[in-house]
């Protein structure tokens, strides 16, 4: 057989069902991460919006626009999209899913089915939590949620109940795609890619991927007591029949520090994939890197009481917290460094992809240095829960999570429609989008050091606040026009970009090796790895494709793909891979039923719900995998 | 006759809309003059000093650390090449590498380290120290700060004073404060005098609060507490130690008596009616605790959480529209007859 026979023969073994039905039923982890980026938009758009109408109330004081209830459920839902159904689903889900089997060359996720399932969960906790802002019962406390104030006593009705049931909704989906991670990098890496060839992309979304997997049971167990409290009528938060008010805190910081690392660093992984490709360097010191984008979010495990100072924990305790705090600070740096220098010692080329992460760069580093600040104790207690505190975070995760993730969004676009974008637009985007987010986000400094709390739906004048307000709206509404320029960019490049063919930047990893857009099967041959830039390892390449015109290293006989040892990468075994299947969808939906059941207090059509939920399993295990071939 | 603005304030008609209105438009105006300010970068006392000096080297720092950051960027920008794509060197694929390793371990372990070691011992040692809560029996004066939806009542233990939402304390002297809550977490906070402590239910936190100034301080709840955190100020008064000590006496003191029959009808209608059930004016029957002490209204600057000025104006529309002010405040609008309005206010302005 030629090449091209066995790309055709490839291309019929792993094509996915037409239309609809294909999407419902898909398995491949591209068409997964493209619904996933879909759907995280949607809910960005929500979020945004959300925080356009809070920065719109606070224009000026004394403003009218929303009232206090209507407020508390924006800031709050603001926060619980932002963070649970945008950032992780977009770096994690989007990003991760397209792009992951791609770098370790691979053809699918190691657990394709529960890849899909990932998705419908998500999607299901999405359309549940936001079922409770058209019904007027959006959760109201916060995302961070404190108890008392989130009790049955202080907080009657749905709101609270959708927010705990959300969230274990939602951590399902995300514990699932972080074991899924763990498994595609361990397993599933092209045989010769040893731990020390791996991209650093990698390295990042296995260390977010661990995160995720040990910090979300200590949310999940916080939101199953706080829904037991609230309706069967426990006591595990109630000060007066001896639980405590502050476990909850402590519950939700464990799995709420991790979980900073969670969103920045697979940002940080799409940093590191974007800086060699623009400066056409490897990035420096890249065994500390890699080391780094593990520890940090290991360090990160063991800080979390940081967010409770003002909370009167004895001195000592505090202490111990605030030099964690500064340990965290030093794997961070190590890569803030061995960015900059791989830009200085590369041939930078500021395109719009690096300008974004130089964006990154500098917004990180300033919300880090307002970190490390933190570590100062009396410092901290001064400005917590001011805006001092918001500019921090959103220093951080605007800056150092969603620029990478704009930054990606210019980098891949190329290899996912085959076009190229619009360089002149998508520089002018990056621009206004930095302009307004330091607009936005630096007078929250001032305003927060002159004394304004968070979480207030209005502020008196006479205290200064004003001026500051007005820039933060004023750059706020800078930065939307900055996002929609981007988009409107991507959206007119996809119909009349200029075709990218697979490599428009030379990029070092082995998505580049490959057709834009990727065919189904991903690679046509299992490629050769010796190196972490084994896109830039020609004589590799060259082999590749001495091989499929040999037939070697093709897996054509089956829907197949090799599994590797974990740590060094050899040849383990060959295994075959499932095709499309409707259990995803109908698991995720008779798992959907069971939280509509526990909201509305149905607990027998809760035991049903879950018999419906055990028979969806026992469909998905009655189908084996198997070939379809014409 | 009352000095009200708008001529009939309990009809449900459109002039009182319109008053209403008004009174909205008004509010901003005169929120300014409720006084105090609230800025952490004007300290009013050591600790807040201590605090707002370590801010202002840290900030020096951290500009230094992004400039440095800034200005790497800035050179690979300068000494770009336009070589294009697909240059890289295979004989050197590691351009620099080993000064480069100098840099990030220099720039991104030594040098970090040696700052937050300083950090930490600067502020978690020394300044921990001279802003943290007085050791117990160490203070001539203890002030009990209890948060409620939404608002702050003080205590002076050793004496019957309790007052809302404005609290005096000598000057130059050192007060233990203890923070606790009724209901859900709050955060005392008066940012010229000292960091924050949160109210936990079932923990008595406490704070340092010393000010080296006469004057009005501004504070407010920096924890979220439900609908109206935003309206939950307090005003700290500093006073030469002889006023304070005689502000205590007066506040110790049970009611005044009603001085005018209106004052007399007005007692009537408020141990009578609702506003005795939530609140306190100790001498007389009035026992609530839902709602602020009242004893000595009179004497305060403010209503509502520092939200509205203590007039005879905003003290009747507060009455009979409070939800206007505070949207889910715990009290209940109460449509008063005219004449039951002004013999309460007449008798709750007579409250010095």
């Amino acid at each position: 057989m030629s090449a091209a026979a066995y790309e055709e023969r490839l291309e019929r073994m792993w094509q996915s069902r037409p239309g609809v039905l294909g999407w419902l039923m898909t398995t491949d982890h591209k068409r997964i991460g493209l619904l996933y980026f879909w759907t995280t938009l949607v809910l960005f758009a929500a979020g945004g919006t959300e925080a356009l109408i809070m920065r719109t109330q606070l224009i000026q004081p004394n403003q009218h626009v929303v009232g206090p209830s209507t407020y508390d459920e924006l800031f709050t839902m603001h926060g619980v999209t932002m963070i649970f159904f945008f950032i992780i689903p977009m770096t994690t889900g989007a990003f991760g899913n397209y792009l992951l089997p791609l770098m370790v060359g691979a053809r699918d996720m190691a657990f394709p089915r529960m890849n899909a399932l990932s998705y419908w969960i998500f999607l299901g906790s999405g359309i549940f939590i936001y079922t409770s802002l058209f019904i007027g019962q959006a959760p109201n406390a916060g995302w961070f949620d404190y108890l008392p104030l989130a009790n049955a006593k202080y907080d009657p009705g749905h709101a609270i109940d959708f927010y705990c049931l959300g969230i274990i909704f939602n951590g399902i989906s995300s514990s699932l795609t972080a074991g899924n991670f763990i498994v595609t990098i361990l397993k599933m890496r092209a045989p010769g890619m040893s731990f020390n060839r791996m991209p650093l992309f990698c390295f990042a979304f296995l260390a977010a991927s661990w995160g995720l997997l040990f910090a979300l049971p200590s949310l999940t167990a916080d939101t199953i007591f706080l829904f037991l409290d609230r309706n069967i009528g426990t006591h595990f938060f109630d000060i007066a029949k001896g639980g405590s008010a502050l476990l909850w805190q402590h519950l939700f910081w464990i799995f709420g520090h991790p979980e900073v690392y969670i969103l920045i660093v697979p940002a940080f992984g799409i940093a590191t994939e974007i800086i060699p490709a623009f400066t056409q360097r490897r990035v420096v010191a890249f065994p500390l890197v890699a080391v780094a984008e593990l520890l940090v979010v290991f360090i990160g495990f063991g800080v979390w009481a940081h967010h409770m100072f003002a909370t009167g924990m004895p001195t000592v305790t505090v202490v111990f917290f605030a030099a964690a705090t500064g340990v965290v600070v030093i794997p961070s740096t190590i890569q803030v460094f061995a960015w900059c220098m791989t830009f200085v010692t590369g041939n930078a080329q500021f395109k719009t992809p690096l300008l974004f992460i130089a964006g990154f760069i500098f917004m990180f580093v300033a919300g880090g240095l307002t970190g490390i600040m933190f570590l100062a104790v009396p410092f901290d207690q001064q400005v917590t829960d001011t805006y001092f505190v918001i500019a921090h975070f959103h220093y951080i995760i605007f800056g150092a999570a969603v620029f990478p993730i704009f930054g990606g969004l210019y980098f891949w676009f190329p290899k996912v429609t085959g076009k190229l974008y619009f360089e002149l637009p998508g520089q002018i985007s990056f621009w206004i989008i930095f302009i307004g987010t330091n607009l936005l986000f630096f007078p929250m400094h001032l305003v927060g050091l002159a004394g304004m709390p968070r979480r207030n739906y209005t502020y008196p004048s006479g205290l200064g606040w004003g001026a500051d307000n007005l820039a933060e709206t004023i750059g706020s509404y800078i930065t939307t026009v900055g996002i929609v320029v981007l988009l409107a960019n991507l959206v007119y490049s996809y119909f009349r970009g200029e075709p990218a063919g697979p490599d428009p930047w030379h990029g070092a990893t082995l998505e580049w090796t490959i057709p834009s857009p990727p065919p189904e099967y991903n690679f046509a041959v299992i490629p050769k790895v010796s190196s972490a830039y084994a896109n830039w390892d020609y004589e590799d390449r060259a082999e590749d494709r001495r091989k499929l015109a040999e037939g070697i290293m093709v897996l054509e006989q089956g829907h197949e793909q090799p599994v590797s040892s974990p740590v060094d990468g050899w040849w383990a075994e060959i295994v075959e891979m499932p095709h499309d299947s409707p259990w995803p969808i109908v698991l995720a939906l008779a798992m959907a039923v069971v939280f509509i059941l526990l909201l509305l207090h149905l607990w027998m059509g809760f035991c049903f719900g879950l018999a419906g939920v055990v028979l969806a399993l026992l469909g998905w295990h009655g189908e084996e995998p198997q070939e379809r071939e014409a | 006759m009352l000095g009200y603005p708008f001529s009939d304030l309990t009809s449900r008609g459109t002039t009182w809309r319109r008053g209403i209105a008004a009174a909205a438009l008004a509010v901003p105006t005169l929120l300014a003059g409720c006084g105090g300010s609230q800025d952490t970068l004007a300290p009013h006392s050591h600790a807040a000093s201590d605090i707002s000096n370590l801010f202002w080297v840290m900030t020096g720092i951290a500009f230094g650390g992004l400039a440095l950051v800034t200005g790497l960027l800035v050179w690979a920008w300068v000494r770009r090449r336009r070589r294009g794509f697909g240059s890289t060197d295979p004989d050197d694929p590691h351009p620099g590498e080993k000064p480069a390793w100098f840099v990030v371990v220099g720039g991104g372990v030594v040098f970090p380290l040696m700052v937050v070691i300083a950090l930490f011992i600067v502020g978690d040692w020394a300044i921990i120290n001279v802003t943290e809560a007085p050791s117990a029996s160490s203070t001539t004066l203890t002030v009990d700060a209890v948060g409620h939806q939404w608002y702050w009542a003080f205590r002076y233990p050793g004496t019957k004073a309790v007052t809302a939402d404005e609290m005096h304390i000598p000057v130059d002297t050192r007060v233990n404060l203890v923070a606790t809550t009724a209901d859900v977490i709050h955060s005392f906070w008066v940012p010229e005098l000292n960091r924050k402590i949160d109210t936990i239910p079932g923990q008595q936190n406490r704070i340092l609060l010393y000010a080296n100034k006469v004057g009005v301080y501004r504070g407010q709840c920096a924890e979220f507490c439900g609908l109206q955190h935003a309206h939950m100020g307090m005003l700290v008064f500093v006073q030469p130690k002889a006023q304070f000590q005689a502000w205590l006496r007066k506040q110790a003191a049970p009611a005044a008596a009603p001085a005018t029959a209106l004052a007399r009808q007005g007692q009537d209608a408020f141990l009578s009616g609702p506003c005795s059930s939530c609140h306190t004016i100790r001498g007389t029957s009035a026992r609530g605790f839902v709602g602020p002490d009242l004893t000595h209204l009179a004497s305060r600057t403010t209503l509502a959480g520092v939200l509205i000025p203590n007039s005879r104006t905003y003290l009747a529309h507060w009455i009979v529209d409070s939800q206007h002010f505070k949207p889910g405040n715990q009290m209940p609008d109460f449509h008063l007859g005219r004449s039951k309005l002004d013999s309460l206010v007449a008798y709750l302005e007579g409250l010095r």
